[in-house]
C-alpha cells in the first residue's frame, strides 16, 4: 500500500491507516471454481426456496415449513414449534453452530469464509452480476479509469440496478421468514403489504446491497470478529491455502526455453493475485485477509499447466505437511487432533441435550395467580374464599379438555367462573376446555372452612384426560386464621 | 494568527498556528462524513422549523405548516381508541345485562371495562377488588344489603342509597338510644341477642331477654330470625359478615346511633354503558348471585 503525505504514521514512517484500495477480482476456471460455483447454488437455492416449503399443520394454522410468527408470537420449524418462553432453543441452535464452526475449522480450516459464508456467497453473486455487465477484471479497471460517459454511466447505472434487484430479492425472501410467503409475494406485489413488511425490505436490500456491492472484503476484514481470532484456531496442522515458498523462490521472470535450474517455480505472473477476492498476495504467507477460498489454487495451476511445471504450487496444505515437503519427507495428515474430538463431543453432547429436550418438551403449562386484593373473602356461612387467575397452556395444535383438581385442600369447593356449573368438592374436580396452541384463562375461586393456619399449602393439579400429561402448581390458601379468635 | 499557514513536516498537513510549550496542533479537517451529517442536521432543523410549532413569539408561537399540537395529537388517539371501542360500546348499550353475562366476548369487554370504571369511581370505599372497609361493604362476598343480582347491583349503582336521587335506596334505622327508643340494658341484652345469633358467646340471660326487645323493635326490618330484608336494606345479622364491626361494643354503637350509610348515584355521573359494564364487573368478583 502506498504512503500517502497527510496520512498518519508511526516513527518509522508505515502508516496507522491503510487507504482502502479497490480490488478487481479476475474470473477464474478450475476444480475449486467450479466446487464453489455449486455451493453457492445450493446455499441460494436453501435460502430462496426455504420460505416456499409448505407443512400441513390443521386448518387453524399456518402452513409454512420455516416461519417466524412475530404477531402470533410462535416460531415453526417443520414439527417444531416454539412458544415465545422456550427461545433456549434458540440458543442451543446457536451454540451448535458456534461448536460446528469450530469443529470445521479444525478439520478443514476456514471453510466457512471461503464457501458458506453468506457475505461470501452474496459477494460472488455480485461479482457475477458485475463481471457480467462491466467485464472482467482489465475491462473493469480501464472503465472505473476512464472519464464520464454515457456508455459508462450507461453500464455503471446497469450494475447497480443488477444489484438492487438481487438485493431486493434477498430482502424479500428474509422477510418471506417472518410472512406467510405467497401472501407477502402478493401483497408486495399489488402495493397491498404494510409498511413494516416494506420497511424491512427495504432495510435488508439497502444492507445487502451495501456489504456485497460496495464493503465486501473490507466486511471480512474490518467488521467480522472471526478473521480475528483465527490465531486461536488455526495451528500447524490447520488445512490452509499455502504457497510452498520453498517450491517457488526464488521468484522471478520465465521466458519460455529457459532453464528452471537454481530458481523457484513460481514465475510471478500475479495471477493468484489478480483472482483473490480479498486482494492479498498468498505468497506473503498465510494472513487475517486469507478467507480461504482457495480460488489463487486454480489460478496458479493454469499457469504451471501452460509452463509446465507441476501443479500445486499453491494448494490447501497444513503447515506441519509443507514442513515434511520441504524436508523431503512423506507428508502425514493429522486428521483427528485432540481438540477435533473435543469439539465433536461438546457437538454430541449439545446435540443430546437438545434433542431430548425436544422430545420431552411439555405441551402443557400451568401458572397460577393469587387474587391480592382482597387476599381472602369471608362468606356468609363462616366460610373463607380465595381466588385465583388459572392460566392453561395448551401447546398441542388440537383442543385439549383437562381435569382440574385440587390437592391438599380436602374440604374445598370449587367453582370456575367460566363455568355455569355450581361449586364441586374440589378434591374431585371440574373439567376445562383449551383450544389448540392457546392460553385458557379461568377464574378459580376455592371456598374451605375457615382454619387455624392464616396459610395452607396445596396443589393445583391439571391432568390432559387422554394423553395422561400433567402439570402441577403449588399454591397458598389464605384467610384470617386462628379458629376461636374474635371476628 | 499567522498570516502564513505553516505545514508540519512530518504530516504534510497546516497547522492551526497555535502553539504551547513548543508543541503544535495539526489543523485536521473534520470528516466529511460527519460535516455532511451536519449539514444535514441544519436542514432538518430548518425544515422542522417551517412544518412544526417551534418558534416563540411574545404571546403564542409559530403554528407550523402541519398544524400539528400534542393536544390534537392526543384527541386523535383518544377519538382511535374510542372508535375501536365503538363496535362493543353500542352492543353493551344494546344487550341486557343478562346478555352481556351469556357472551363470552361482550362478557370480556364489560369486567375490563368495569374493572377500569371501578377503580376510578368505587375503589376510594369499596377498596381494590371489592375488599370493603368499615362502613362499605365488601362486594366480594356472598352477603347483600340490596341484593346481588346484575339487577340489583344495576340498581343500586345507578340511583345510589339514600341520597337526593327520588329512586334511590331509601330506608332508615331508627337511633334506638340517642332517640330513647330504648335504655342502655335494652340495647345491651339486644346486643348479646344479636351476638348469639352469629353463634358468638353471650350471657344467656341477657340473650333472654334480647329476644323478646329484638322481636318487638328489630324483627320487623331484619326478621323474625334476623335474615335480614334486602327490600330495606336490612343486614342479615345471623352471619359472620359486618360492615361495621360484629364486637359487643359496636353492635352497641350502631344499636344506640344507627347506621345509615349512603352512596352516591352514579346515574348522573356515569354513562349506561358504563354503568353495565360495572355492574358487570362488580357481579363477577365472587359473589354476584
Amino acid at each position: 500500500m502506498m504512503v500517502r503525505a497527510g496520512d498518519a504514521q508511526d516513527q518509522e514512517g508505515i502508516p496507522l491507516f491503510a487507504p482502502h484500495e479497490k480490488v478487481y477480482p479476475r474470473s477464474v476456471r478450475g476444480p475449486i471454481r467450479r466446487l464453489k460455483w455449486a455451493v453457492l447454488i445450493l446455499c441460494l437455492s436453501l435460502y430462496y426456496l426455504g420460505p416456499w416449503l409448505r407443512w400441513d399443520r390443521g386448518p387453524a394454522h399456518p402452513n409454512q415449513a420455516l416461519l417466524i410468527d412475530m404477531p402470533a408470537r410462535r416460531a415453526y420449524f417443520f414439527w417444531i414449534e416454539i412458544w415465545p418462553h422456550e427461545v433456549y432453543y434458540l440458543a442451543g441452535l446457536l451454540i451448535l453452530g458456534a461448536i460446528g464452526l469450530f469443529l470445521v475449522t479444525s478439520l478443514w480450516g476456514r471453510v466457512w469464509c471461503g464457501y458458506t459464508c453468506p457475505q461470501t456467497v452474496w459477494t460472488d453473486l455480485f461479482l457475477w452480476a458485475e463481471r457480467l455487465i462491466e467485464g472482467d477484471r482489465m475491462q473493469r479497471i480501464r472503465l472505473d479509469q476512464q472519464k464520464l460517459s454515457a456508455a459508462k454511466l450507461a453500464r455503471k447505472a446497469a450494475k447497480h440496478a443488477a444489484w438492487l434487484v438481487i438485493a431486493a430479492a434477498t430482502g424479500g425472501a428474509w422477510v418471506m421468514y417472518f410472512n406467510d410467503a405467497p401472501a407477502l409475494v402478493h401483497d408486495v406485489f399489488t402495493l397491498s403489504a404494510s409498511t413494516t413488511q416494506y420497511g424491512f425490505i427495504a432495510l435488508f436490500t439497502g444492507t445487502t446491497y451495501l456489504l456485497a456491492g460496495w464493503a465486501r472484503e473490507q466486511v471480512c476484514t474490518y467488521m467480522c470478529p472471526w478473521p480475528r481470532i483465527q490465531s486461536a484456531m488455526i495451528d500447524e496442522d490447520t488445512l490452509a491455502v499455502t504457497y510452498r515458498s520453498w517450491r517457488g523462490e526464488p521468484r522471478g521472470k520465465h521466458k519460455k526455453g529457459d532453464s528452471w535450474r537454481g530458481r523457484g517455480d513460481c514465475i510471478d505472473c500475479r495471477a493468484c493475485i489478480a483472482v483473490c477476492p480479498t486482494g492479498i498476495d498468498i505468497r506473503d504467507g498465510l494472513q487475517l485477509e486469507c478467507i480461504g477460498c482457495g480460488l489463487c489454487i486454480d489460478a496458479c495451476n493454469e499457469i504451471m499447466d501452460k509452463v509446465g511445471r507441476p501443479q500445486g504450487l499453491i494448494a490447501f496444505d497444513t503447515d506441519a505437511k509443507d514442513a515434511a515437503r520441504r524436508r523431503g519427507e512423506t507428508p502425514r495428515h493429522r486428521f483427528l487432533q485432540p481438540r477435533t474430538l473435543v469439539y465433536a463431543a461438546v457437538l454430541v453432547l449439545v446435540a443430546t441435550i437438545m434433542t431430548v429436550a425436544l422430545a420431552r418438551r411439555v405441551t402443557l403449562e400451568v401458572s397460577v395467580l393469587a387474587d391480592r386484593a382482597p387476599l381472602f373473602v369471608r362468606l356468609a356461612d363462616g366460610a373463607i374464599r380465595d381466588g385465583y387467575t388459572l392460566k392453561i397452556e395448551n401447546k398441542r395444535v388440537e383442543t385439549r379438555v383437562f381435569a382440574l383438581t385440587v390437592r391438599g385442600l380436602a374440604d374445598a369447593l370449587l367453582h370456575v367462573a367460566e363455568l355455569d356449573e355450581p361449586p364441586v368438592p374440589a378434591a374431585q374436580g371440574t373439567t376445562l376446555a383449551v383450544r389448540g396452541d392457546g392460553i385458557g384463562t379461568f377464574r378459580v375461586y376455592l371456598q374451605a372452612p375457615r382454619r387455624d393456619e392464616p396459610e395452607t399449602p396445596f396443589t393445583f393439579v391439571v391432568r390432559d384426560a387422554k394423553s395422561g400429561e400433567t402439570a402441577q402448581y403449588d399454591a397458598i390458601f389464605r384467610g384470617p386464621g386462628q379458629q376461636g379468635a374474635r371476628r | 494568527m499567522p498570516t502564513k499557514t505553516e505545514k508540519d513536516a512530518i504530516t504534510g498537513r497546516e497547522t492551526t498556528g497555535h502553539e504551547w510549550d513548543g508543541i503544535r496542533e495539526l489543523d485536521t479537517p473534520l470528516p466529511r462524513w460527519w460535516v455532511y451529517i451536519f449539514y444535514a442536521t441544519i436542514a432538518f432543523a430548518a425544515v422542522y422549523c417551517v412544518l412544526y410549532p417551534a418558534i416563540p413569539l411574545l404571546r403564542s408561537h409559530s403554528e407550523g405548516m402541519l398544524g400539528y399540537t400534542n393536544r390534537a395529537a392526543l384527541v386523535q388517539s383518544t377519538e382511535q381508541a374510542a372508535a375501536q371501542q365503538a363496535g362493543f360500546i353500542s352492543r353493551i348499550r344494546a344487550a341486557s345485562l343478562e346478555e352481556i353475562r351469556k357472551d363470552p366476548e361482550l362478557l370480556a369487554f364489560a369486567e375490563t371495562g368495569g374493572r377500569a370504571a371501578f377503580a376510578e369511581n368505587c375503589v376510594p370505599c369499596h377498596r381494590a377488588g371489592g375488599a370493603g372497609a368499615k362502613g362499605y361493604p365488601n362486594l366480594a362476598d356472598d352477603d347483600w344489603l340490596w341484593g346481588g343480582t346484575l339487577g340489583a347491583i344495576h340498581q343500586t349503582i345507578t340511583h345510589g342509597v339514600r341520597n337526593a336521587d327520588p329512586d334511590s335506596r331509601q330506608s332508615q334505622m331508627p337511633r334506638f338510644g340517642a332517640d330513647n327508643l330504648l335504655n342502655r340494658q335494652q340495647i345491651s341484652d339486644v346486643a348479646d341477642y344479636v351476638l348469639s345469633l352469629s353463634h358468638q358467646p353471650a350471657p344467656a340471660d341477657a340473650v333472654e331477654r334480647g329476644s323478646a326487645i329484638f322481636a318487638e323493635n328489630c324483627a320487623l326490618c331484619h326478621g323474625e330470625k334476623g335474615t335480614g330484608n334486602q327490600e330495606v336494606g336490612a343486614k342479615n345479622l345471623t352471619n359472620g359478615i359486618w360492615i361495621y364491626g360484629g364486637d359487643k361494643a359496636t353492635i352497641v354503637e350502631t344499636i344506640t346511633n344507627a347506621r345509615n350509610g349512603s352512596m352516591p348515584s352514579w346515574g348522573a355521573r356515569l354513562d349506561p354503558t358504563t354503568i353495565k359494564m360495572l355492574a358487570v364487573y362488580v357481579h363477577s368478583l365472587g359473589g354476584g348471585q
